[in-house]
């Protein structure tokens, strides 16, 4: 019995992970290496790297993705820590209409709010901005609702200490609380970047022009497109080079990874 | 001041709910009762949107594809994820590496994945088409049959996800007392009993959460078939976010798309009712 559960997980195990090694050497290899089954690229070439980077600015595209993921990532823990510190630890009226809120908010489907927040974007001149890409990100209902449960499991005791010694509540969160519930805090970052790092939807919407464009929204017009001249390793390359830095992450914190992307889905 | 700082602490999220989620939600309500193209002022159409989405074959076209989406992928993924869970539950040697091999697709965006399995079901050189060939069977087309085409997406998203469902199948696995199998061995039960009468039970929260995603997932397909086969052939993959997508930014009709919205998350809500009442009836 013990044999044939290896025996399957393994085969389980290459269904996942061949594939992408497969990507990796049909990138590498010739045009006429595409059609079998390799582990090392036949023919081996960087052409289809070349031309990737001749054809479209994947370069700028990178450092687009880096610096919107990053920021948006910033606020995203900014804005959840305050609101999720006020509805955790303080009292005051409305809070749990916010709660509620929140809760309706994250039950809502984006099929509703997509075209008028395409026209908010227009309206308010973002169109073609980094603003479009981070503005509405940047704040979570996840992120507020993880923090606030954080929030609440830590003692009084560490709040009235900070309290006595002068601090404001802006302290108390960043300087005294945070410290304390950093796996939380992991997890947010974690969620929020690899969400930002991987949206192709919102980008297509509001971005046109190809100098503010981040790389999953690059990738997949370059795909459509006429760009790649129908060049399957082309294009296999430029997807390589968009999945790369996510596994190269997901190699160092591959744990925290499935813990917080478990926890996400037993929130719904 | 004192009474103020819990205010101004949420203050960043009721701006954001008040720019992002009320505004839009009423603006949407306001555009589905209009014609307009963004330049033009808007013309006042009353409900003449929603009589067009009612006899309009493209719409139920897409809500006809996300279901045959649904029917493979749901009970497929719930079939791989619950096998590999029960598989991983008592391994103990290599787990880990197991479950991260799982969930390698989970983190890897939709336009990786989407690039990559369009490669694979190409009908001249992809890697199955090879693979049949070599068999001496016939080529499949995987993405040029409009009969198939949709179910090959299915089985994509499948791969994609899967990971996921795995861990959480596993949490709810391993929160089922070993005691209680003991029990059953006793009593002579048989497998299935074990699973239909200790598991299952214990795994259905676990079971409604898988399938209302996937139901989400399904109704907010997009990257795929816009990559793979742009909605074709025939309008076969065409899907709801696609279809939404396409009549604002082709066709410049943003109150039909608004009301094309509305009309799908009533959709999205009513099946995600139904499949309540069944997952909580079944068990």
């Amino acid at each position: 019995m013990k044999p044939l559960r290896y025996i399957l997980l393994t085969v389980a195990a290459l269904t996942f992970i061949y594939p992408f090694v497969w990507m990796v050497s049909a990138s590498l290899s010739s045009e006429a290496g595409l059609g079998s089954l390799t582990l090392l690229p036949i023919g081996a070439s960087i052409q289809n790297y070349m031309t990737v980077f001749e054809r479209i600015p994947l370069g700028r595209a990178f450092l687009n993705s880096l610096f919107v993921a990053v920021f948006t990532t910033g606020l995203v823990l900014l804005s959840g820590a305050m609101v999720g510190y006020a509805l955790a630890r303080m009292t005051f009226r409305g809070r749990d209409a916010i709660f509620y809120l929140i809760i309706f908010t994250m039950t809502l489907p984006f099929q509703i709010t997509l075209i008028p927040n395409y026209i908010t974007m227009v309206k308010l001149g973002w169109v073609d901005s980094y603003l479009a890409l981070i503005v509405p990100f940047a704040l979570n209902s996840l992120s507020v609702l993880l923090f606030r449960q954080a929030f609440a499991g830590l003692p009084q005791a560490l709040i009235d200490a900070a309290r006595i010694d002068g601090a404001n509540e802006l302290r108390i969160i960043f300087q005294i609380l945070i410290p304390n519930i950093l796996p939380t805090v992991l997890t947010i970052t974690i969620l929020t970047f690899m969400g930002l790092w991987n949206e192709a939807l919102w980008p297509l919407i509001v971005i046109r022009d190809e100098a503010t464009m981040t790389m999953p929204q690059l990738v997949t017009l370059f795909s459509v497109g006429g760009r790649a001249d129908g060049q399957l390793g082309v294009k296999i390359a430029a997807a390589v080079l968009l999945a790369l830095p996510i596994i190269i992450l997901y190699l160092f914190f591959q744990k925290h990874f499935i813990r917080s992307m478990a926890s996400s889905g037993m929130k719904d | 001041m004192k009474r103020l700082t819990p205010y101004l602490l949420v203050s960043p999220y009721l701006l954001h709910f008040l720019v992002f989620v009320a505004f839009p939600v009423g603006f949407s309500v306001v555009l589905t009762f209009h014609d307009w193209n963004i330049i033009s002022p808007m013309k006042w159409v009353g409900l003449a949107n929603y009589g067009r989405v009612f006899r309009d074959r493209e719409f139920w076209q897409a809500v006809w594809n996300t279901l045959r989406f649904l029917v493979v992928h749901i009970p497929l993924q719930i079939a791989i994820a619950l096998f590999l869970a029960e598989l991983l539950n008592r391994t103990i040697r290599g787990a880990a590496f197991f479950r991260a091999a799982f969930f390698l697709p989970v983190i890897v965006s939709g336009v990786v994945v989407t690039i990559l399995w369009q490669q694979l079901y190409s009908f001249n050189s992809g890697l199955l088409n090879r693979g049949l060939v070599g068999l001496g069977l016939g080529r499949v087309g995987w993405l040029d049959d409009p009969d198939v085409a949709m179910y090959s997406i299915a089985v994509m998203a499948t791969w994609k996800n899967v990971g996921l469902y795995v861990i959480l199948f596993l949490v709810g696995l391993q929160s089922v007392p070993e005691q209680y199998y003991e029990a059953a061995d006793l009593e002579g039960a048989t497998t299935w009993q074990k699973f239909r009468y200790i598991t299952l039970p214990i795994i259905n929260p676990t079971l409604f959460t898988v399938v209302v995603l996937s139901t989400i997932g399904g109704f907010s397909l997009f990257i795929e078939p816009y990559i793979m086969t742009e909605g074709g052939p025939l309008n076969s993959t065409l899907s709801a976010v696609m279809y939404i997508y396409k009549q604002a930014f082709q066709y410049y009709h943003m109150g039909y798309s608004a009301t094309l919205g509305f009309c799908f998350a009533l959709i999205i809500l009513l099946v995600v009712i139904v499949q309540r009442r069944y997952v909580e009836k079944e068990v």
